[in-house]
């Protein structure tokens, strides 16, 4: 393959090298110069300046609402389609969307909704009952693979469709009399089906496109949208830009006409790009330098606020000894949760005894285990190990993460470590897997204790309470426990708020104080960063949803700065 | 003849590389749809693996893949689901392809001449600055050097943008973030070449011949301590064209340098192995364009 060098070097000047030298070097310099022109040419087709740049995170996965499951995804994607009710700028709570209002029967089983007469699509087509029902039956249908088709198993007989069992869809619990009437049956009543209605899983999509292009549909320019907005350019992790879409039936109240997305993966970028005032807002605690929290903090732009998202880690409950109730509550109860948020995360954490965060709709959740070495002892004892005798070596697992919070996995599972080594006398050993391969042991319950969070898709405690019955996917504790299982069934099936809660109080305790197969440790803060001074239209909220059509840059605050 | 051979061997060599990977890619733990929330019923997961046909024996999948990729197709990304790996490396390779070429043109054009000075002036004081940096250049990461660029020249003197990609300007601190360690290993190749070459025999002939210095120097040993540094630029080139994790990511570029790194951490089987078939298919390319170089360069080399 290399070319063998003859013993002895000759001396050849060779006239064919040289005459040949020009042409090669004007190769060579068009080689260099061409990468130039290049860039010259790029430079050229300059677009005009958005109104707003938002750094929201990683490049999305996807833009199809049925397909998309991040928070990312979803607050670009809340701005091109809408629902039957959109969210609340200030509270995110659901109010008339794409539906002008609507009735539930008395047994909160059928909801009628009336679309508004003036719907349009971007493209100048009426938005009718028909694409609310396409829209809902494409979530459904297997052949989307709808990660979230989840979220509309509480229509009657969703589920049955999804799995195939039932093949006609005018079975399923959504049908529209009239074009502008979507009726809906649901299995039972469920109180957080107009927040699930805002939810993007849930938003219309337009079928003539989808059924034209197939799984490319979002290519196509110009794209129909429902929403505020219309996707103008998406190029993969450089840039996602929105237009104001004129005939949105809101559209008045749109407050910026052209909104660019920056996905950033690296905290130290989006620290730079916002400080040269190259992006007016970054909304995701992953993009902050965590080296440079505690200053950063203390700056009038930088927006701690709380929500529904808890931060805990899982017993696999068949594995001994943590088959024993006990031997949870004493690990439980030898953390010191304080120790946790005020040397390692240090944004301002409140604690976590009970597993669905403080400030949940519709909820207060009763408190767990506290602080108590002493008792952790003496249970730990009482279930076989006085002073962590005879205890067997385990394993906490977590993941290596990029990042903002990329060391905080490991910081948090080394104290917890020290903790149970200086309470308790025991012994557990920390292991650390890629993310695929942690999410892969966690579900085939091949670990002893793993680090987790859990986020609530919409502002209800089913969504955190619900993952802890026996046949839940995300249970992935081997935890089964009828009388939980009952209790959350029978939450969801009152009608009364009040018997709703009581009913989802008796179930968390045996969570979080009797049987244990979950320790929460702390309840998420999140971090975003914007000059209240510039940008207006974003307002703290328990789903950290931001409706994008609401907020604006100050006139006053000037133009942008280059570069 | 033997470049036809080399070309030839091409095809078997990426088929090989192609089911190397596809193999590694599937053997790895974890499957890329786990996620954090598992969807509502356990049909979801089987409807998705269905809908990418990875529910077939593996062997079936792999010529399934053959199959797409004779007629041009890398498959769809598994962790992007609106584009394909087509459209990816459509969007991503051209501008790794520019930077690359940029911090080529800056590798050499820094690298060369302070090669070059440092064997001309070997021992005086050029010899030493050069011999410094291009030390410098090598020992020091790009992880360290994008953001120590960016701190002075964008955010203290607020000369050039932070990151992005969107003028000429936005291309100046990635170029030399990325360019810098392949200035200065050009640099030491060149200088070593060139002392080595100093010390043949056909250079004291030329000598003898009463040649001046410089026409030496320029004529007759550059050419041949140009080799190392021709032979280095192949993979260079590769390394170079596909983008930098790093540099890419610091500097927020939308190549193809993190699709390296982030496909294979989520399992993106299609994209993996479509990529490493790229720099595969590159690097082959660029070899062989080196050694075709050499025949030009130095007319001692024939290839049987």
């Amino acid at each position: 393959m290399f070319p063998t060098a003859p013993s002895s070097p000759r001396l050849e000047p060779s006239k064919r090298s040289e005459a040949g030298a020009p042409g090669r070097n004007l190769c060579c310099g068009l080689f260099l110069f061409l990468p130039l022109l290049c860039l010259l040419a790029t430079a050229c087709h300059p677009e005009p300046p958005p109104d707003l740049t938002i750094i929201n995170g990683l490049e999305p996965e996807s833009l199809d609402p049925a397909i998309i499951t991040g928070q990312a995804e979803m607050r670009i994607v809340q701005g091109l389609f809408e629902g039957l009710t959109r969210l609340d700028p200030k509270t995110a709570d659901p109010i008339p969307g794409l539906a002008e209002h609507w009735e539930i029967s008395p047994d909160q089983c059928t909801y009628t909704f009336h679309l508004r007469t003036n719907l349009l699509w971007s493209t100048g087509e009426p938005i009718t009952a028909a694409d609310v029902l396409y829209s809902w039956i494409r979530v459904l249908d297997p052949a989307t693979a709808s990660d979230y088709a989840g979220q509309l198993f509480h229509l009657k007989n969703g589920e049955a469709f999804y799995a195939g069992k039932i093949k006609n869809p005018d079975l399923l619990g959504i049908h529209a009399p009239d074009p502008f009437t979507v009726r809906v049956e649901l299995e039972e009543p469920t109180a957080f089906f107009l927040d699930l209605c805002a939810f993007s899983t849930l938003s219309v999509v337009p079928r003539q496109t989808i059924d034209r292009h197939g799984d490319a549909w979002l290519k196509t320019r110009p794209l129909p949208s429902s929403g505020p907005y219309e996707l103008t350019a998406w190029r993969i992790n450089d840039k996602i830009r929105l237009k104001k879409n004129p005939r949105y039936w809101d559209a008045a109240q749109t407050r910026s006409a052209i909104i660019d997305f920056l996905p950033v993966g690296s905290p130290n970028a989006a620290l730079n790009l916002y400080e040269r005032g190259q992006a007016d807002i970054v909304w995701d605690k992953e993009l902050v330098p965590t080296e440079l929290l505690d200053v950063l903090l203390k700056r009038p732009d930088f927006h701690p606020f709380n929500y529904l998202g808890t931060y805990f880690f899982r017993f696999n409950v068949t594995r001994p000894p943590y088959t024993d109730p006990r031997v949870r509550q004493a690990l439980a109860l030898a953390i010191d949760k304080q120790r946790l948020v005020q040397r390692i995360t240090r944004n301002g954490e409140p604690i976590a005894s009970h597993f669905v965060p403080d400030g949940t709709a519709r909820y207060t959740p009763p408190a767990g285990l506290g602080h108590d070495p002493a008792r952790a002892r003496k249970l730990l004892a009482e279930a076989g190990f006085p002073g962590g005798k005879g205890f067997p070596r385990g394993e906490y697992m977590f993941n290596a993460a990029a990042g903002g919070s990329a060391k905080m996995h490991e910081k948090i599972a080394v104290e917890l470590q020290q903790m149970w080594r200086d309470e308790l006398g025991i012994e557990i050993e920390l292991r650390q897997l890629e993310w695929k391969v942690y999410l892969s042991a966690q579900s085939q319950l091949d670990y002893d204790l793993t680090r987790s969070s859990w986020v609530g898709d919409y502002n209800d405690p089913n969504t955190f309470l619900e993952m802890f019955t026996s046949d839940n996917g995300n249970n992935r504790t081997g935890w089964k426990n009828a009388r939980y299982d009952g209790l959350i069934r029978s939450a969801n099936r009152q009608t009364d708020p009040a018997a709703r809660e009581k009913k989802f109080q008796e179930a968390e305790l045996l969570l979080v104080r009797d049987e244990l197969p979950i320790v929460p440790l702390f309840f998420n803060v999140g971090l975003n960063y914007y000059d209240p001074e510039k940008i207006q239209g974003i307002w703290p909220n328990m789903i950290d949803q931001h409706p994008l059509q609401f907020i604006r840059r100050k006139p006053e605050a000037g133009t942008r700065r280059q570069h | 003849m033997y470049f036809l051979r080399r070309i030839a061997f091409t095809l078997p060599l990426l088929l090989i590389i192609s089911a190397l990977a596809f193999a590694m890619v599937h053997a790895a733990p974890g499957g890329p749809f786990d996620r954090e929330r598992v969807p509502a019923s356990p049909e979801i997961e089987r409807n998705l693996k269905a809908k990418y046909h990875l529910d077939e024996p593996l062997w079936r999948q792999y010529l399934r893949y053959l199959g797409d990729l004779a007629h041009g197709d890398f498959g769809p990304s598994l962790k992007y689901r609106n584009h394909t790996v087509n459209d990816v490396i459509a969007q991503a390779l051209p501008v790794s392809l520019l930077l690359g070429s940029l911090a080529l043109g800056f590798a050499l054009g820094i690298g060369l001449p302070a090669g070059y000075l440092g064997a001309a002036r070997q021992g005086q004081w050029q010899d030493f600055t050069s011999g410094f940096f291009s030390l410098l250049a090598v020992c020091v990461p790009g992880f360290v050097i994008a953001p120590l660029l960016v701190t002075l020249f964008a955010l203290k003197w607020r000369l050039l943008p932070v990151a992005l990609w969107e003028s000429p300007f936005h291309a100046i601190l990635p170029t030399v973030a990325l360019g810098l360690f392949y200035a200065g290993k050009v640099a030491r190749l060149l200088r070593e070449g060139m002392l080595n070459t100093m010390q043949s025999e056909f250079i004291t002939a030329a000598r003898a011949k009463g040649l001046g210095e410089n026409a030496i120097l320029l004529k007759h040993a550059f050419r041949l301590a140009i080799l190392p540094v021709v032979s280095y630029s192949g993979p260079m080139l590769a390394d170079l064209l596909t983008g930098s994790f790093v540099i890419e990511n610091f500097f927020q570029i939308p190549g193809l340098g993190v699709y390296f790194i982030n496909s294979s951490i989520n399992l993106d089987y299609p994209m993996t192995v479509g990529l490493a078939l790229l720099y595969a298919g590159l690097l082959i390319a660029l070899n062989l364009a080196v050694d075709f170089a050499y025949q030009l360069l130095d007319p001692r080399v024939k290839y049987e």
